[in-house]
């Protein structure tokens, strides 16, 4: 094991790293949308950038590697809304379960 | 750009990543439940947030080259872009938001590129979201360690000579780089010095197409 270098893992400056692969993408309705959400909700201040990173750094390392970039920025949006009061976590959970209900496909859950 | 694969390529050339007939997954779960509470609790309505989709998607590396561009021609607001980024811009008609734009710019003697080393702060507001490379621990960890190994990588050989200047950006505070403009262009209208600064020659990891 290496030893804590005063670092947390998002601090990614200077560390070794393979070649970086050029790879892009067209962005995804879901991914725009919710980046439209962080927009908007820190926008009209139910929270801040800071905030988002707070909660994607929290995560841990392994969610770089396991999730995708927004996915992290859905659970972290989420995570500061329930913070902030907008909804309960009780009110979270009913909704995801009314809406995975709806059909199997992002279409069909998000009706539209 | 080649349109032969509709099927597989967006018109911008890209893969389209999977949407909306693929498995509903978790994280799509949740995006739909917070956006429908948000909009249940009048925090937000659908036309709000598809307009901000709009507007982002609006958003695009032309209109930095326009700015670029500018600043290619008109002396006095390169001036401006130099001493402040954000306003130079909202002069030209762009949203840049809340953020502190630092306009930095390529000469003989030095080269800059952009990175963030912590997250993924890019210069949005002028240049639309940022591609994935960017945003990969590849790119985070080594442009500040072996900036000049990294752009060979992009195909960009700066000279010995020539200093690299890495600029870390972080939630407040974006760069965008100023590429040099391209021997061969003297005379040039700014429209038409503008469709040679690619996305990448703003960043850094690319120059400026050459006539």
């Amino acid at each position: 094991m290496t030893e804590f270098d005063g670092k947390r893992w998002h601090d990614m400056g200077g560390a070794g790293a393979g070649p970086v692969v050029p790879a892009e993408h067209d962005f995804a309705l879901w991914e725009k949308r919710v980046d439209a959400l962080m927009v908007l909700c820190s926008t009209k201040g139910l929270f801040t950038v800071d905030g988002l990173r707070r909660a994607i750094e929290d995560m841990g390392p392994d969610v770089f590697e396991n999730t995708t970039y927004y996915d992290r920025w859905i659970a972290a949006v989420n995570q500061n809304l329930i913070e902030a009061g907008t909804y309960t976590l009780g009110e979270l959970g009913a909704k995801m379960d009314e809406v995975a209900k709806r059909g199997e496909t992002y279409g069909q859950a998000a009706r539209g | 750009m080649p349109h032969d694969h509709h099927d597989h390529l967006s018109p911008s050339g890209h893969p389209y990543r999977a949407d909306n007939d693929e498995p509903l997954s978790y994280w799509q779960t949740m995006e739909i439940a917070v956006r429908e509470l948000l909009i249940e609790k009048g925090v937000s309505n659908a036309a709000e947030i598809n307009a901000q989709i709009d507007a982002m998607d609006a958003r695009s590396p032309a209109d930095g080259a326009q700015v670029v561009a500018r600043a290619w021609t008109d002396p006095a607001f390169r001036e401006r872009l130099l001493a402040n980024g954000s306003d130079a811009c909202r002069e030209m008609g762009f949203d840049i938001g809340a953020l502190q734009l630092i306009a930095v710019e390529n000469t003989r003697d030095v080269h800059n590129v952009i990175v963030c080393t912590l997250c993924s702060c890019y210069p949005r507001n002028l240049l639309g979201l940022a591609p994935d490379w960017y945003k990969s621990r590849e790119y985070r960890s080594r442009t500040v360690k072996e900036p000049r190994k990294v752009l060979s990588e992009f195909g960009v050989s700066v000279p010995d000579g020539v200093q690299i200047r890495v600029h870390d950006s972080t939630a407040d505070m974006r760069y965008v780089v100023i590429p040099a403009r391209p021997e061969g262009t003297e005379g040039w209208s700014a429209e038409a010095l503008a469709d040679l600064v690619t996305r990448d020659s703003m960043i850094g990891t690319g120059l400026a197409k050459t006539p």
